[in-house]
């Protein structure tokens, strides 16, 4: 048998319930200190998929390595050397926050001693130490979720495993949580692995990304990489708000280009190699930084929308209702086949 | 404001009355009204009675006769170094403490078992219920048979797998009285207790357990340091619920032992029914059945407040 390579290694690991296959044979190596997303929509199977690595769901069939070892059913959770941090938090509501992060110490029987100075080492490195004496019921949103975490990283876990971790969280916080959290793992090193709907969580966390759908892995690879070169149409609709403008064209094959790299044909350096759009201006949208044009390709065959997303330097003057030319450089056109959706030669990276 | 001319004059007054306020409207009205059938069963079936038995408690009245000499505490100060209304009182105690733990125990078990998923589970838990949804009546008869001196189905039972060797006059010994009474208690109060305890559990977010189980802690972990401490709420409304019915029940001893072997099993609602109306002394009954009554007050108070705050989870 082939040793496995990563750290976390999956190998054709299926969970079906009855009919439905929530995870239908995905394969992922993970390496070791990576930090590795899994981002799909809502029922893809990602969180199934991380709760058969925690050990909580047992795979239908498959197999899972973590540091070289096997682990099947037979393993408990507690012998993974995992730690997980839920979407919830999953706090103990009557537990203070102390004894929250203390909890898991104590299951593995460690003296009391040792525990509240590893306690009092976690909190303060997420600067909850104050906080110690309180109930979760009394901590904002972010304050619990700075305890799930220290209860997370309290007893040196091989593998994280994070489960949404910051969608509770408000907008604002959510980004210096975000910040704070991938300054977290490069300082310990540890292997994560990280389960989101959110693209841009997905982007600014990942050192890769597995996009899943279906229950498949449809693609793994750094952020820019999965974004400049998407695999599949689902990838590229997936990834990128608004997502790419996918355009079916003569000669079978659906070209790609990602609304930002579409320009109107005024802003273009003459010789440069572009393929152009005459486009029927439906609808614009202001966003401060950025100038949303929606429009209608002429001579389209099916009703399709292409997007636009100019920057605010781009000031080209645009009427709704006006016919518009727009230009794609030829190298930021992706090609797709119709049937299949995945990407053609020019389209893997 | 004028009404459209199209207005039939009929519609108009139907308009009119709609605006009118009705006594469904009058929400301080109406909660009164819809509350007095409830108050007034509360005040006829329990108010007189208890207002009765509080003015019968200082009496001397008899049974038979209509006296109704004013006493003051001679009642009380009689019952009090009574040997067997000692007996009643520590009977009643035992009986209703035993039988609670018995029950929490029993419940939890049985809660977790239900909140398994298993084949026939619907069914299990209708069975389970079936104590709580019997007349007592029905079930005292059912119980006094299983405890029969002749014809006990545990005796039986427990010859052919050698547990016992003699046969067992279940109620002809003072301790055997007590485990069967106990008994009768446990079996009526458990399925009211696992239904609380269900309800507890499943209210109690999946995830917390989840965490818990990645956080290395095993099954008495969880039960003694997440589990329990969730429900201790909800369960301590059902013990106190326990505590009320079982402490304040006369039909479990009645039905089955009549107090006996030799009074050794009166708890205080039987021997208020045996002194009140066998006897005679309706005064002494009264005093007797009342001696509960201060504890049981804070143990009603304490139940509504823990009902109150009774919630599970964050």
């Amino acid at each position: 048998m082939m040793e496995p390579a990563g750290f976390v290694e999956i190998r054709n690991l299926h969970r079906h319930f009855g009919d439905v296959r929530a995870v239908d044979g995905v394969e992922l190596s993970i390496k070791e200190g990576e930090l590795l997303v899994l981002l799909g929509p809502s029922g893809c199977g990602k969180t199934t998929l991380m709760r058969m690595i925690a050990g909580l769901e047992t795979p239908t069939s498959g197999q899972i390595f973590i540091g070289g070892e096997e682990i099947d059913a037979d393993v408990p959770p507690r012998a993974r050397g995992i730690a997980m941090v839920f979407q919830s938090y999953a706090l103990y509501p009557h537990k203070t926050a102390f004894e929250n992060i203390a909890f898991p110490l104590e299951a593995m029987r460690m003296a009391a001693l040792a525990v509240r100075g590893r306690v009092q080492g976690a909190a303060k490195r997420f600067g909850i130490g104050h906080l110690l004496g309180r109930r979760p019921r009394q901590l904002s949103g972010g304050e619990r979720q700075r305890v799930a975490l220290s209860r997370a990283v309290v007893r040196d876990p091989k593998v994280f495993l994070f489960d949404e971790p910051l969608s509770n969280l408000d907008a604002q916080l959510r980004a210096i949580a975000r910040y704070e959290l991938k300054e977290l793992q490069r300082e310990l090193g540890t292997t994560t692995i990280y389960v989101t709907h959110d693209q841009v969580e997905a982007m600014g966390l990942g050192d890769r990304i597995a996009v899943m759908n279906k229950g498949r892995v449809q693609q793994v690879g750094t952020p820019q990489a999965v974004y400049d070169y998407p695999a599949n149409t689902f990838v590229a609709t997936f990834l990128g708000s608004p997502p790419m403008n996918l355009l079916k064209q003569d000669g079978d094959v659906i070209l790609g280009f990602r609304p930002e790299n579409f320009f109107p044909h005024e802003v273009v350096r003459p010789g440069d190699d572009v393929a152009t759009f005459r486009l029927r201006v439906r609808q614009i949208e202001y966003l401060g930084a950025t100038r949303l044009i929606y429009g209608v390709p002429e001579g389209a065959h099916d009703d399709v929308t292409l997007i636009a997303d100019l920057s605010s330097q781009i000031t080209t003057p645009i009427a709704e209702g006006e016919t518009h030319l727009f230009a794609v450089p030829r190298q930021a056109l992706r090609r797709f086949d119709p049937t299949a959706g995945t990407a053609l030669s020019d389209g893997a990276a | 404001m004028a009404l459209p001319s199209r207005v039939s004059p009929g519609a108009a007054a139907l308009a009119v009355s709609f605006r009118r306020r009705t006594l469904a409207d009058r929400e301080d009205w109406l909660a009164r009204l819809m509350l007095a059938p409830a108050l007034l069963y509360v005040a006829a079936l329990v108010g007189v009675p208890f207002v009765l038995a509080l003015a019968l408690a200082f009496s001397g009245a008899r049974a038979g006769s209509l006296d109704f000499a004013w006493v003051g505490w001679h009642n009380f100060l009689t019952i009090i170094p009574d040997p067997q209304f000692q007996r009643a009182v520590w009977n009643t105690l035992r009986f209703t403490l035993v039988s609670q733990v018995l029950v929490i125990v029993l419940a939890v078990s049985a809660a977790y078992v239900l909140s398994a998923a298993f084949a026939g589970r619907r069914i299990v838990r209708f069975l389970l219920l079936l104590p709580w949804a019997a007349p007592v009546a029905l079930a005292a008869i059912a119980w006094t048979w299983i405890f029969d001196s002749t014809f006990s189905v545990i005796n039986w039972t427990f010859l052919v797998m050698g547990v016992t060797r003699r046969w067992l006059y279940w109620f002809g010994d003072p301790a055997l009285a007590t485990i069967a009474i106990i008994t009768v208690h446990v079996w009526r109060m458990f399925p009211f207790a696992t239904v609380i305890t269900l309800a507890g559990m499943s209210s109690i977010p999946q995830e917390i357990n989840e965490a818990a189980v990645v956080d290395g802690a095993g099954f008495w972990r969880r039960l003694f340091q997440v589990n329990l401490p969730l429900l201790l709420p909800i369960i301590t409304v059902a013990v106190l619920f326990g505590v009320v019915f079982t402490s304040t029940d006369l039909s479990v001893v009645y039905l089955l032992t009549r107090g006996g072997p030799y009074n050794s099993t009166h708890v205080l609602a039987s021997l208020a029914f045996q002194r009140g109306i066998f006897g005679g002394d309706l005064g002494q009954g009264a005093a007797v059945a009342l001696f509960l009554l201060p504890v049981l007050v804070v143990v009603a108070v304490l139940m509504l407040r823990t009902a109150r705050r009774a919630e599970v989870g964050t």
